[in-house]
């Protein structure tokens, strides 16, 4: 999904000369193909968040198309004033590029995990939060950075996940994809998820099948503005949604869904279930499947929770 | 010695201000009566050079603000905006009247300044630090270009506490943005009290200088010793430029001068604005 996305920079800058790339000590050798091809339209700036934001909405003033590239956690927390002002208040086309998303970097502890980036994004207007599930996804999607209005926080995996996006579905900022929709449309379960927790929830979805439990999955790779169509359309009738993140529980994609659940479905809600990250840092190490079988967001785990919510709504 | 620097070095104190100064600050006055609140230190301290850069410097077209032949002013402490609104008025981005609505519901003039909402203003600031960086971006975009306008960033003293500032500092030099100068109105009096106590920024042109830009001192309120340095510019071809203008807080209001309690006035009444009139029109 990395290369995927910064090779689709590179195609993007050549296809348009508006576009630039500002790298934060991180990922030199996109800044030398380009420099090589396109000189003076990208670099590699220091460890510097607060500035690259800040450059990226100057270049973006003149007219530019900046994307910007360092660690999640970095781009979003470290320089929130720049995204929020310089960003969003003016409402410029910077894509700020967040290496890492979630739980990527799970052997460098929780100064490197980005667990709350979706919700801290999220929470400013005019800023789009998009994260794809795998790098066919990503390079769909990236097609459509060129024309879209305002701020993008683009949120990478950790690389080489799995393919389970499909052309066929196609792509649209802002409309989830239904990636598994129940036979003969009786479906009990919605999972509701975003980023590779998909590739997990899809999986779950396929071993709950063998169950007789029918899920459908409502892919929701755009988690701000949100799918509050698809969303509500999916989830009457259910008897259970399930929302799947690797993600703190605050402020997300869990969040995002309930918000326009209790709003588009008054009296009419199903019961709903949030998983992903609990509401505090990580004490742990090991790889990003480890801790995400440590928070149940594996297959199983999540499998698992669907049962347990199922059970619950029937007692 | 850097702890040694006196309230107003390089500053004459003694120099009156002429006439259209005078008059620049009444409408600043106009402005904080309309709105009974605002930066009164902060602006009077920017006048001169606000001034310089609008009469003698900067290329615009009020008719026409997004010309982009235009250099770009960005006002990185916002704070100061009353002195860029009365500059804008004056060279009629908008009628002098506008000033009258000061920081009201409707208004478009707030008490930071707003790009997109105001003619003229080329990024909204308030939050601190968020102009060099900006302004580094700009530059860089106008030599992708091949643009021959040119960015000049205003910052304050206290505003130079943030390291975003260090960070675009950096960055500059690193690219030899030429076509980029850097203001500070060094009035030595923040927020909270004296830059010196609060947190000391002597010797400030040889960190600028440490910094990459190429730099010179001027008296802030010396409209001919700006206007000189500033058509002088660029300093050297290969580099960014710095200026610290050396300036009074609340500058031609003498019982405000060099005062931290005149930084800002969330309330203003008619008989304070009768002592403004009057501070004025001894000077």
């Amino acid at each position: 999904m990395r290369p995927a996305c910064v090779d689709k920079v590179f195609e993007l800058a050549r296809r348009d000369e508006r576009v630039t790339y500002i790298g934060s000590d991180l990922d030199p050798p996109i800044v030398k193909r380009m420099k090589n091809e396109m000189p003076g339209r990208a670099w590699m700036e220091g460890v510097s968040e607060q500035h690259v934001v800040g450059m990226a909405a100057g270049l973006a003033m003149e007219g530019f198309i900046p994307f910007v590239h360092t660690i999640a956690t970095f781009i979003t927390r470290r320089c929130y004033e720049q995204v929020a002002v310089d960003c969003c208040l003016h409402n410029l086309p910077v894509r700020l590029i967040g290496n890492g998303g979630g739980l990527v970097y799970a052997p460098l502890g929780p100064t490197h995990l980005a667990i709350e980036d979706i919700a801290i994004m999220r929470a400013l207007p005019n800023m789009t939060v998009v994260a794809v599930c795998d790098a066919d996804e990503m390079r769909r999607f990236m097609d459509q950075t060129l024309d879209w209005p305002g701020p993008i926080y683009i949120r990478l995996a950790k690389g080489y996940d799995p393919i389970v996006s499909r052309a066929e579905l196609g792509f649209k900022i802002g409309k989830a994809i239904a990636m598994r929709e129940a036979a003969g449309g009786k479906s009990r379960v919605l999972l509701v998820t975003t980023g590779v927790a998909t590739t997990r929830a899809l999986e779950a979805a396929e071993e709950l099948a063998d169950e007789g439990i029918e899920c459908t999955l409502l892919h929701m790779h755009t988690v701000k503005p949100l799918d509050t169509a698809a969303l509500v359309e999916h989830a009457r009738g259910c008897d259970l949604v399930v929302t799947v993140e690797e993600h703190t529980v605050v402020g997300g994609l869990g969040s995002a869904a309930l918000d326009a659940l209790v709003e588009h479905m008054p009296g009419a809600m199903p019961p709903v279930k949030r998983l992903g990250i609990p509401d505090d840092f990580a004490h742990k190490y090991g790889s990003q499947d480890q801790l995400m079988e440590l928070y149940g967001l594996q297959p199983a785990g999540i499998a698992d929770s669907v049962r347990d919510g199922l059970r619950r709504r029937a007692a | 010695m850097a702890n040694d620097v006196a309230l107003g070095a390089q500053h004459d104190a003694s120099r009156q201000l002429d006439e259209r100064s005078i008059e620049l600050r009444r409408l600043v006055v106009r402005a904080l009566e309309g709105g009974s609140r605002g930066h009164i230190g902060s602006s009077m301290s920017l006048i001169e050079i606000m001034r310089v850069l609008y009469d003698d410097i900067l290329r615009f077209r009020a008719n026409d603000p997004e010309w982009e032949g235009r250099d770009r002013c960005i006002l990185s402490k916002g704070h100061g905006c009353i002195a860029q609104y009365v500059m804008l008025a004056e060279k009629g981005f908008f009628p002098r009247e506008v000033l009258d609505t000061f920081c009201r519901r409707d208004s478009i003039l707030g008490g930071h300044p707003e790009a997109g909402k105001v003619p003229g203003i080329e990024a909204s600031t308030g939050a601190l630090g968020h102009g060099l960086p900006i302004g580094v971006g700009r530059a860089m975009g106008l030599r992708i270009k091949r643009s021959d306008a040119r960015v000049f960033v205003v910052t304050g003293d206290g505003e130079i506490n943030e390291g975003s500032v260090w960070e675009a500092a950096l960055s500059a030099s690193k690219h030899g943005l030429s076509n980029l100068t850097w203001m500070i109105d060094y009035n030595k009096v923040q927020s909270a009290g004296p830059t010196q106590e609060i947190l000391p920024l002597e010797p400030l042109a040889d960190k600028l200088r440490a910094f990459g830009f190429v730099t010179d001192e001027v008296d802030g309120h010396d409209v001919g010793a700006l206007r000189g340095l500033l058509k002088s510019l660029p300093f050297d071809p290969a580099l960014p430029s710095a200026i610290i203008c050396h300036t009074v807080k609340g500058k031609g209001i003498a019982f405000a001068e060099n005062d931290a309690a005149w930084h800002h006035k969330s309330s203003i009444n008619k008989e304070l604005i009768g002592q403004l009139y009057d501070a004025l029109g001894t000077n």
